[in-house]
This record gives C-alpha cells, structure tokens and sequence, in this order.
C-alpha cells in the first residue's frame, strides 16, 4: 500500500477473489444442469481428465488451459460416444474417471519435477493468479454464460424430455452437445481455482443449496451464483485467517452453505 | 390437408426392430387413433412420427412449419428442477399471462398457474401438460397414452375436453391408447398395430376385423360393442319416438 502506483489488482489477495468470483459465476448456470440432469459423475470425469491436460500442456509448453479444455472436450465426447454401449452409465463413468485421473498423474510424472506443482493442480492454485490468468478465467465465464444463456429455453426442454423437446423441433443431442462445450470450458476456467479433483465439488454444490430456495430454474441458477461466489470470497478470507489450503477451504464452506439450506428447507416444512 | 405422411416406415429401439413398413397418413382436423397390445410399438410409432427416433428405413414427411402439440406417456419431475406451471407452459417458446390463463381454463386447470409441477396430482398433470399442447396453437395434437393414471370418469372427461378442443383449434388429433371402448368411438379412423399395421379403418371395420379380434379377444370388443350399443338403443329409441309421434 505504500507505493503510489499500486492498482487493485496488484493485491493477490484481490485477484484471488476475482478468480474465485468468475469460476463460481461460470460454474452456476452449468451445475444446475449438471443437477437437474443427473450428470454429477460426467461432471467428475470430464473434470479428472484435466489433469492429463495440464501434462499435455507442459509436455508442449503450451498454455495450460488450452490443454486442459481439450483433455476436457476429448473426454466428454468420449463419455458421449461410449454411453449407452451395454455398461451402466455409473460404472462407464467410473472406469473413465478414474482412468484419466491416473493417467494423468502417471503422465505427469515423467515431467521434471521443477515446473511442476501437483498440489496446485489437483487442489487449486488461486494465491498465485496473475492478471493473465484473471483475463482467461473471466473471458470464458463470460462465454459459459452467454452460451447457456443463448440456449436457455431450449436447455430446459431437452432436460424436461427428450420427446417433449423433439416434438417443438428441439434436438436433444444439439443441446448435449452445448451442455457438454460449456462443460469442458468451465472445467477450464476453474482448474486454476480450485484444481481438478474439486471441480466437481464447485459444480454441484452450489446448486445443491440453492435447489430447496428457488422456485424457478432462473431464481435457481442466480442463487447458486450468489452462494458460489460467498462461498468463494468466505473460503479465501477463512483460508488466509486460519492458513489452510484455499481450493479446499472454499469447497467446506460451500458444504456449510448447503447444511444451512438443507436446515431451512427442514424447518420450513 | 395433409399433415403428416409416413412412407415404408421401419423403425428400430434399442437395435430391436419394433415397426416395419408403416403407411400411413394424418390429415388436418381428423382424429387418428392407435391401438394395439403392450409392446406393440405404439409409442415408438408416435416417436418415429415427430422425429425423436431416425427410421431405419422409409421417411416421415410434414407440413412446412408444421405446429405439433404432444402430451408425452409420462413426464417424470424428481424435483430436482424447480418449475412452476406457468413457467412449464412457457416451454419452449413464452406466452403471455392472458394466454397461459387461457389455456389452463380450457384444459379445466384455472387456478394451478403458480403451482409447483411436481406438487400436481396426476389428473392435474394431464391437463397441464394438455394445456402446453394447446398453447402452441397446435395443427397436430399428439396424445400418448394421456389418461394413464385417471379413473375412468376423469378419462372421459379429458377426452370430452380433447373433442371439444378438436372442434374448436380444428387441429387434428393423433391418439395412443388402452381405453378402447371410449377412443376408438370417438375416432375418425383407427390403426391396429402389432409391429406394423395389422387393419385400419373407421371404428366399425377395425372392430370387425379378424386382425384386431385376434389381438383382443372379445373382452375389449365387448365394451366397444356395449358402448355402441348404447349408442344404438340410442337412435333406435329416437325412432321410436318419431313413430310414437306418427301414430
């Protein structure tokens, strides 16, 4: 604060804050769907095989999100291809899940151990955020958005039913396919801020809490918003108070959130 | 005007071939009915119809721009998704209050418009879902199966409602059901399957038909021939009246 020049987003502090802001914002909208369809596992899949991402991504020095979305993409249609093949969904996902998670820790391990921080990419780096990363991580909430927002009406028919929405000339595997490209680019957004194995965690917990609030699917996708990015700037604020690891420090308070929620629901009824 | 045409019709579900080689042809304002036993691939038809299922072989053509209002077998709401019925009926295209007060009157449901959907009890589900139909200004009516779940008054009921409905969009309706008896009297035509088109034609001649008796026995076309009946004694006491008048 002494020097004059200093801008707000100096303070890493501020930036972590607005990474945490701008994943929750892009993960609100995506994790109601993940919700109302059932998709919890796909969500988890797509998100482990971002680890094999950041691998490919410093195997070919290349950026990392960049990797890491198209690990992403390649696994969701992956899962699409596969699905409905003879193995249960869970059990196909499950293979594919942790299937990635291990290659990718495998893939990495062969990457010198000098540019590598596992932690941060399995829990979460959003101390380090620089300006560069806050630029990515809001360019493409921005583009999650307006993406689901563009595909809004027709999202929600395709979840209702299948048959419902192809009867309006709706193409339920067209919205799949929306649903799976926002999927992707938010696990992208948000391995920076809460890292691969929490992803998922950010995806359905927040809407989880906002599911026995909301009346509408609208009123649900902006509360879940308001509790992501509470439980964001909370999780930061208690991981600097107590100095525990702040990927993980945010997914607990977000939990908290939904036990509070869980409890008004109970009493209201 | 015709609506909607199939052609050499094949379609197949879970790589099982459930249709073959269906003809057949829904003009505007008739009531089409399909009737056929369990797993004889009504519904799979009904898909085919409006393009949820790709036909193995043979083609589905429609009117350009053509409006379908379809009332799923069921809708399955775990409440995991919050929805009123307002916001339901604006699915997929938004409608106006007035418009949505409309149509939930006419589907005999007034006040549930700010209900919860998965609160509605399976009567008040029906009509909801009837009331969406009717809100995109159907020219096809696609009913599957829509009185599973209501006691034979309230079937009755929906279909007086589907009639009225009928007369007053003339749109026309294409009908899957169980309720022989009651649809198939109030229908134009009737299309017996049983993984293809085994008979068709008005009421009488498929109720005559050595295909459909096979199918069902005569239990079923007992009922249809008492409701007949009915109808029947009906005429014959108007004419009685008429000679009672005479002499």
């Amino acid at each position: 604060m002494t020097t004059k020049n200093m801008t707000m987003l100096d303070d890493f502090l501020v930036r972590a804050g607005l990474a945490g802001i701008g994943t929750a914002l892009a993960a609100a909208p995506l994790g109601c769907f993940v919700v109302w369809r059932r998709m919890a596992y796909f969500g988890d899949a797509t998100a482990h095989a971002a680890l094999l991402g950041v691998a490919m991504s410093l195997a070919f020095q290349g950026p990392i999100m960049l990797g890491v979305l198209a690990a992403a993409l390649a696994m969701a249609i992956l899962v699409q291809t596969l699905s409905g093949r003879g193995l249960a969904e869970d059990t196909l996902l499950g293979v594919l899940a942790h299937s990635a998670l291990a290659i990718g820790l495998v893939a990495v391990s062969f990457l010198s151990g000098a540019r590598l921080d596992l932690m941060g990419y399995l829990f979460g780096d959003i101390l380090a955020v620089n300006v560069f990363d806050l630029a990515l991580i809001w360019g493409g909430a921005a583009v999650v958005i307006a993406l689901l927002a563009w595909r809004w009406q027709r999202l929600l028919t395709a979840t209702l039913n299948p048959d419902l929405a192809q009867a309006s000339g709706i193409s339920f595997r067209t919205e799949q396919m929306v649903l799976t490209v926002a999927l992707a680019l938010t696990v992208a957004v948000a391995i920076k801020a809460v890292g691969a194995l929490l992803i998922g965690a950010l995806l359905i917990i927040p809407p989880a809490a906002a599911r026995p609030l909301a009346r509408t699917p609208e009123a649900m996708a902006l509360i879940t918003a308001a509790i992501g990015s509470g439980a964001a700037i909370a999780g930061l604020g208690a991981s600097f108070q107590f100095d525990t690891p702040t990927g993980p420090t945010i997914v607990c308070v977000a939990a908290a959130f939904f036990c509070a929620s869980a409890l008004v629901a109970r009493l209201r009824a | 005007m015709r609506l909607i045409t199939a052609t050499g019709l094949t379609l197949q579900q879970a790589g099982k071939t459930v249709m073959r080689d269906v003809d057949m042809h829904i003009d505007q304002g008739e009531i089409v009915t399909l009737v056929g036993p369990n797993g004889s691939g009504k519904s799979t038809l009904v898909k085919g119809l409006i393009g949820a299922i790709k036909p193995l072989s043979g083609n589905v053509e429609t009117m350009r721009g053509i409006r379908i209002g379809y009332v799923p077998q069921s809708l399955h709401m775990d409440g995991l998704l919050p929805l009123t019925v307002s916001r339901f009926l604006c699915l997929p295209n938004r409608h106006s209050k007035d418009a949505m007060a409309r149509a939930l009157t006419e589907a005999g449901v007034p006040d549930l418009a700010k209900a919860q959907m998965r609160t509605l009890s399976g009567g008040q589900f029906q009509r909801v879902l009837l009331a969406r139909a009717l809100l995109m200004s159907p020219d096809l009516l696609i009913l599957d199966e829509a009185t599973q779940g209501l006691d034979q008054p309230g079937a009755a009921d929906f279909y007086r409602k589907i009639e009225h409905v009928r007369s007053h969009l003339n749109c026309a309706v294409l009908m899957v059901s169980h309720d022989l008896h009651v649809v198939m009297a109030a229908s134009d035509r009737v299309l017996c399957l049983n993984g293809h088109v085994c008979c068709e034609g008005t009421p009488e001649v498929v109720q005559g038909a050595p295909e459909y008796q096979a199918l069902f026995g005569t239990g079923d076309s007992g009922a249809f021939a008492i409701y007949r009946h009915q109808h029947d004694h009906h005429h014959h006491h108007d004419h009685d009246h008429e000679e009672h008048d005479h002499a």
